[in-house]
């Protein structure tokens, strides 16, 4: 195992002020992960590294970094498949205010989720009977495929019209209202439209699809806000929903 | 609901635009065939309603629809934003309508364009 050549690997240290990358070698293991490396940075040279992650498989979405230059979850991103020469480069994740090293401010993120109306409308309360769900409508389907996002931003990392425009919502936020849209439970129709038509709206997005190349969840949010422009066009046109 | 106005505006100016450029490049085509000169060219728009239409109705659709696309260039690429990014869509609206209708009105009732026609185009 060990006779696998070390690792060069940069990790980004410090804030975009004072900050710069600082190069430590890493023992290459089989099967390893990029957040295996930072890890094990952290653990064995140098214990104030701060970084972020918490499920290790997948599913939390709180461990994405900038590695080679590319926006990917590091828990499942195998060392084999990015390292080019024996040569990590590991950053914060791009369009995001960091606070240290890898740990990046996640709020307008999640503020833009809130924003883009992507707080479930409840129409019922607990007295009122379940609603009936019938798994192979279209609209269940579509709902089905949005709500595996885990939040992990990735996709608005990768999006070029984030970076030019901060008030873009995104292309996570703009999926998750896109999913909500379709849930047949959700009853907050109208007031989701008027979110993702403002300023920084899906009309914003153009389309180019670097969030759905870099999902690392197989999503496409690409196709969710272009579901949202046709809907709002719809309801613009007076055809109701 | 600014931008999703702004955003039909100019999916409709382009749906506006995309005949208006096949006939404007047609009649291109066919204008340079024989070698028209400017003046039997002017000697066809001057005092002519259906060009004004359709060369007033081109210059309305594109200033419309560059000016919204300037507008986002603008916005992600320099920065503006607030006020004085509509003012400068606004402004590059109104200076590309000024020039595109001048033309038109320059081939269709100017001095040139009577005189022309007066001379049959010949
Ligand atoms: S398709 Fe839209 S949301 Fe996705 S990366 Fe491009 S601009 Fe961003
Ligand atoms: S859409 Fe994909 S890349 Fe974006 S936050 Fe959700 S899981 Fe991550
Ligand atoms: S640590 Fe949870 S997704 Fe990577």
């Amino acid at each position: 195992m060990s006779e696998l050549p070390s690792l060069h690997v940069r990790v980004w240290r410090g804030t975009p002020e004072a900050g710069d990358y600082a190069a430590y070698e890493v023992p290459r293991y089989e099967s390893q992960t990029v957040l295996d490396v930072v890890s094990w940075i952290q653990q064995h040279l140098d214990g104030a590294l701060a970084y972020r992650y918490a499920c290790r498989v997948g599913m939390c979405g709180s461990c994405a970094m900038t590695v080679n230059g590319v926006p990917r979850w590091t828990c499942r991103t195998h060392v084999g498949k990015v390292a080019e020469d024996g040569n990590l480069e590991i950053g914060p994740l791009a369009n995001f205010p960091v606070i240290r090293d890898l740990a990046v401010d996640m709020d307008p993120f999640f503020e833009k989720w809130v924003k883009a109306g992507g707080v479930f409308h409840a129409g019922a309360t607990r007295d009122d009977p379940v609603a009936e769900i019938d798994p192979a409508a279209e609209t269940r389907q579509i709902a089905d495929a949005g709500i595996e996002c885990i939040n992990c931003a990735v996709c608005y990392a990768a999006c070029d019209t984030v970076a030019g425009n901060p008030d873009y919502l995104g292309p996570a936020a703009l999926n998750r209202a896109w999913t909500l849209l379709n849930d047949a439970k959700d009853t907050g129709r109208a007031a989701i439209l008027e979110a993702v038509t403002g300023d920084g709206g899906c009309h914003s997005c153009h389309t180019m699809g670097s969030c759905a190349a870099h999902c690392p969840n197989g999503l496409n949010p690409l196709e969710s806000i272009a579901g949202l422009k046709r809907a709002a066009a719809r309801s613009f046109f007076g055809k109701g929903s | 609901m600014g931008e999703m106005r702004l955003y039909m505006a100019q999916r409709l100016s382009a749906l506006v635009m995309a005949p208006l450029v096949l006939g404007h490049v047609a009649v291109m085509i066919y204008a340079v065939q024989g070698g028209l000169s400017a003046a039997e060219i002017l000697g066809r728009t001057a005092g002519s309603v259906g060009w004004v239409l359709f060369y007033g109705l081109f210059a309305l659709a594109v200033a419309v629809h560059a000016a919204i696309g300037l507008r986002t260039i603008l916005r992600e690429w320099a920065g503006l934003g607030g006020l004085v990014l509509n003012a400068a869509a606004l402004a590059i609206f109104a200076l590309l309508l000024a020039m595109g209708w001048r033309a038109v009105w320059a081939v269709t009732f100017s001095a040139g364009a009577a005189a022309a026609a007066a001379g049959g185009g010949a």
